[in-house]
């Protein structure tokens, strides 16, 4: 069967088969699969094992001071002749630091985050939002060295009015629970801005439209109707900030003063992460297991957070 | 009529999505060198039939497939079928003009190179035919460099005959080439179908009655997964012989 | 309600019911200040913060002017960090060199081979709880696993690998999202001219989502350059000049970050820690730039497609 036409090229070559698998392509494609699925899983893994090495390395000296002496123990002084590992002030440290710091952060962070979706007009806002950005990218230990500058002597300064006539007061020279409060606060607003400004925008639009049309004002609006329909958003924001906050450790290290106090404003405190970091390099022994317990500690904090934000995240989902 | 070759055999094919019986029983064949339309309403299988023919069911989840369907007498859902090999002899065309992000030659180059030809010459030679064989090549011989997302829609889906022409189909499957056009660029590619034909098999789903009447040979008429009947288009359109393909035809329904 | 109440209501309304008057409210007039002077403090922190870094680092910067060209050495009293640069880069190399390759990997397991269901949620869960990891405990994981398991010791590879895990997920997910906004009739199309997977992959999908695949790594590397608490326990604190181009990777080698660590916290070096900070600033503004270019460019390229 001959076919007769004026562009022979375009004409079909005649009977080709598709039966026949052509190996070498087979293999190829074979071999791309079982690499992406690899690159897949290493997410998986990755997890699996700092899951396992943390346990592994934080497990032990539980048992060895004991669950109780560790997580409740008042007294940390990992080096005396009698060692004690208390982490309890710690732990108390940690989670008012980070509370406090939510506190003050997620408020100034979501009237922010209205400011960047709601009021300013886009020129505003290309001002606004890059300057968000670049907090958000400045190194931890820059605002750690600033904090360490500017706060601490401002903070000395009251604290030596406050308690200049307490002789039980041990004068910290600033670097006390407020100044790192601060400096976390800072450090996770552009967290809270960033995800706080992206759910107001997905409000839809009528939203705020019937709203207007009843006659609200547009603050009211904002306050009333924008701001509670993107409320499980605005939560996963303050949750990722926790995250940051309580993982935080070389910023503050360089404002907190480091010593395990009781977590008290004017106090020096010793959070989970400073404890790490500032003992890690000289620690041996049974001291250095500890360390890793309180790394392990901090991760199931973080686990929890993980957890919930995934909760938060998948209830916003489904109603949506 | 002279006597015609059968391109494509269909026998008894049902095809379920999930719980979903979409083909039911379907047998037809699909001759060479001649236009079979599939018409009837939205949601009757026509389409998906007519994705079944190159395997692009293939990506759907949980899709399941029986029955027969050969090619030139070869089974396409044998296990020694490659169903690159298949897409190749069996070209296709979708609803919405689907250019790649690329030149107006890589996109028509992109075939051939698929399947091995990288010589510049040969290449060149390649993107001219098929570029001439969809009737595009006029107007896009000065900009052959240029996206090919810079060019009209009618162009595109000329473009997108083009690039399913230049890897040297034998059947060519239409999706609703025409829904997204307007009416102009719709009769260059009717027009362009009556050229093709001279040379390939081709099948084409369209909604569009009129379409079918044009340009087709023969139209299968299909109902909730069911082919109601097929036949000439003249015989269809004059004197179906089902009561349901006379109600369609004369606008009772869908 | 009865109607004597609705009427009253309604005489209630109307009393003040002209379009002309423009109502203030006290409570709107307080929240608007609110909302504009917090915004305001986003802006007035970072600018103070430039301010600041730039008025004690500069200074710092002029007195010595082989502070980024030259190094730290005792018997001359001179002091440099041109090391540290050099680390950073070999860090910030080697740990894209690993990271991207998965991360995108990763992605493209995720949207266009995997099946949906339990494993692409597993998947996508560990990634998700990977990015919600504080960089001490990576330290602490990357100190014991690629230190001690694996036998690497204190060395840039060590924290390579160790900020590989950290910075995958911002690969991945931005990898993923930008493989999302490839329309599915390029798929199509590809596969049916009769291309496989993979050479669709590679010739269609890859191409078109290059701008966010180009974003992902550029945030990576502000991740990478502003990192410490992951690396001071595994790429360590050397500062010496590279010697063995290879072989510098199994040294210890302190990044930027690490290094204005330590010259405040044991050297008490506070001038030339804020020359460092200088830099580290100007470094993060170039990639934050970039980011926002790469972005435009992409977005703009993506809307004249679409």
């Amino acid at each position: 069967m001959k076919v007769k036409s004026s562009n022979p090229a375009v004409a079909p070559s005649g009977k080709t088969t598709i039966l026949g698998v052509n190996q070498s392509r087979k293999a190829i494609e074979r071999t791309a699969t079982i690499i992406f699925f690899v690159c897949g899983i290493v997410a998986i893994l990755a997890v699996a094992a700092i899951t396992i090495y943390l346990i592994a390395s934080g497990a032990p000296a539980l048992g060895k001071v004991g669950i109780l002496d560790i997580l409740f123990g008042t007294v940390w002084s990992p080096t005396a002749d009698d060692p004690s590992f208390g982490i309890a002030y710690l732990i108390l440290a940690s989670i008012f630091g980070t509370a406090l710091a939510i506190c003050i952060g997620v408020p100034i962070g979501l009237l922010a985050a209205v400011f960047l979706a709601e009021i300013a007009n886009t020129k505003v806002a290309n001002i606004v939002r890059p300057c968000v950005e670049l907090l958000a990218g400045i190194p931890s230990v820059v605002y750690g060295l600033l904090g360490a500058i500017i706060l601490c002597p401002l903070m000395y300064d009251i604290e030596a009015a406050i308690f200049a006539n307490d002789p039980n007061h041990q004068m910290t020279g600033g670097k006390n629970l407020i100044s790192a409060i601060l400096v976390l606060a800072i450090m996770i607003l552009p967290t809270v801005i960033n995800v706080s400004e992206s759910s107001l925008r997905a409000v839809p639009q009528n939203y705020r439209a019937s709203s207007l049309a009843l006659g609200a004002s547009k603050i009211q609006t904002i306050f009333k109707v924008t701001i509670p329909a993107a409320k499980s958003g605005i939560l996963t924001g303050v949750v990722l900030g926790i995250g940051r906050a309580l993982g935080e450790a070389m910023a503050v290290v360089m404002v907190c003063g480091n010593v395990a106090n009781v977590p008290f404003p004017f106090n020096s405190v010793r959070f989970l992460t400073t404890g790490i970091v500032s003992e890690m390099s000289y620690s041996s022994g049974l001291h250095r297991e500890v360390l890793f317990t309180i790394g392990l500690v901090l991760f199931v904090f973080i686990m929890i957070i993980n957890v919930l934000v995934n909760v938060v995240l998948k209830k916003g989902v489904e109603k949506e | 009529m002279e006597q015609q070759t059968v391109k494509c055999e269909v026998k008894n094919l049902n095809l379920w999505y999930g719980d979903n019986h979409a083909l039911k029983d379907v047998s037809m064949d699909i001759y060479d060198k001649s236009i079979t339309a599939f018409i009837g309403p939205s949601g009757c299988g026509k389409s998906t039939f007519l994705k079944t023919l190159n395997r692009m069911n293939d990506l759907v989840p949980n899709v399941k497939i029986e029955g027969t369907v050969l090619l030139d007498g070869e089974d396409i859902f044998s296990p020694k079928c490659d169903p690159t090999m298949l897409r190749k002899k069996v070209g296709m065309v979708f609803q919405q003009p689907n250019p790649f992000p690329m030149s107006i030659y890589d996109n028509i180059a992109y075939g051939p190179r698929i399947h091995g030809i990288k010589k510049k010459a040969q290449l060149d030679e390649i993107v001219e035919t098929s570029l001439k064989g969809a009737a595009i090549f006029d107007e896009v011989k000065d900009r052959l460099k240029k996206s090919a997302l810079g060019l009209s829609g009618g162009q595109q889906q000329r473009l997108c005959i083009a690039r399913a022409l230049a890897v040297q189909p034998e059947l060519l499957l239409m999706d609703e080439p025409t829904s997204a056009l307007d009416p102009i660029s719709t009769m260059k590619i009717e027009e362009l179908m009556e050229e093709l034909k001279k040379n390939y098999a081709i099948a084409i789903v369209t909604h569009n009655m009129q379409q079918a009447a044009r340009v087709a040979d023969r139209t299968a008429f299909f109902l909730v997964g069911e082919m109601v009947e097929i036949g000439d288009t003249e015989t269809i359109f004059a004197r179906p012989a089902d009561k349901r393909t006379e109600d369609y035809i004369t606008g009772r329904f869908g | 309600m009865s109607t004597q109440t609705a009427v009253a209501l309604h005489n209630n309304l109307s009393n003040d019911f002209s379009i002309l008057k423009k109502k203030k409210r006290t409570s709107d007039m307080v929240l608007r200040v609110l909302i504009i002077i917090c915004a305001f403090i986003a802006v007035a922190l970072i600018a103070g913060i430039i301010i600041y870094v730039v008025i004690r680092g500069v200074p710092v910067l002029i007195a010595n002017p082989n502070f980024i060209i030259g190094q730290r050495s005792f018997l001359q009293g001179t002091y440099g960090i041109l090391p540290n640069i050099i680390n950073t880069l070999y860090i910030i190399v080697i740990t894209l060199l690993i990271a991207t390759p998965l991360g995108v990997g990763s992605a493209i397991f995720l949207n266009e081979y995997a099946k949906p269901g339990k494993l692409v949620k597993i998947i996508e869960f560990t990634t998700e709880t990977l990015s919600g990891i504080p960089s001490i405990l990576f330290g602490l994981f990357g100190m014991v696993f690629f230190g001690n398991v694996c036998g690497m010791g204190t060395s840039i590879l060590c924290g390579c690998l160790t900020l590989t895990l950290m910075i995958l997920p911002t690969i991945t997910r931005t990898a993923q999202e930008a493989l999302k906004t490839v329309p599915l009739s390029y798929r199509s199309g590809a596969l049916g001219i009769g291309a496989t997977k993979w050479y669709m992959i590679r010739t269609v999908i890859l191409p078109s989502s290059i701008g966010g695949i180009a974003t992902g790594v550029i945030l990576a590397i502000g991740r990478i350059v502003g990192e410490s608490a992951a690396l001071i326990f595994t790429a360590g604190s050397g500062s010496n000049m590279v010697s063995d181009f290879f072989g510098h990777t199994m040294q210890s080698g302190a990044t930027l970050t690490v290094e204005m660590y330590l010259r405040y916290t044991a050297n008490n070096d506070t001038d030339n820690a804020f020359g460092i900070a200088l830099v580290l600033i100007v470094l993060v503004l170039i990639i934050n730039i970039c980011a926002g270019l790469v972005r435009n460019r992409f977005a703009k390229k993506t809307s004249a497609e679409g």
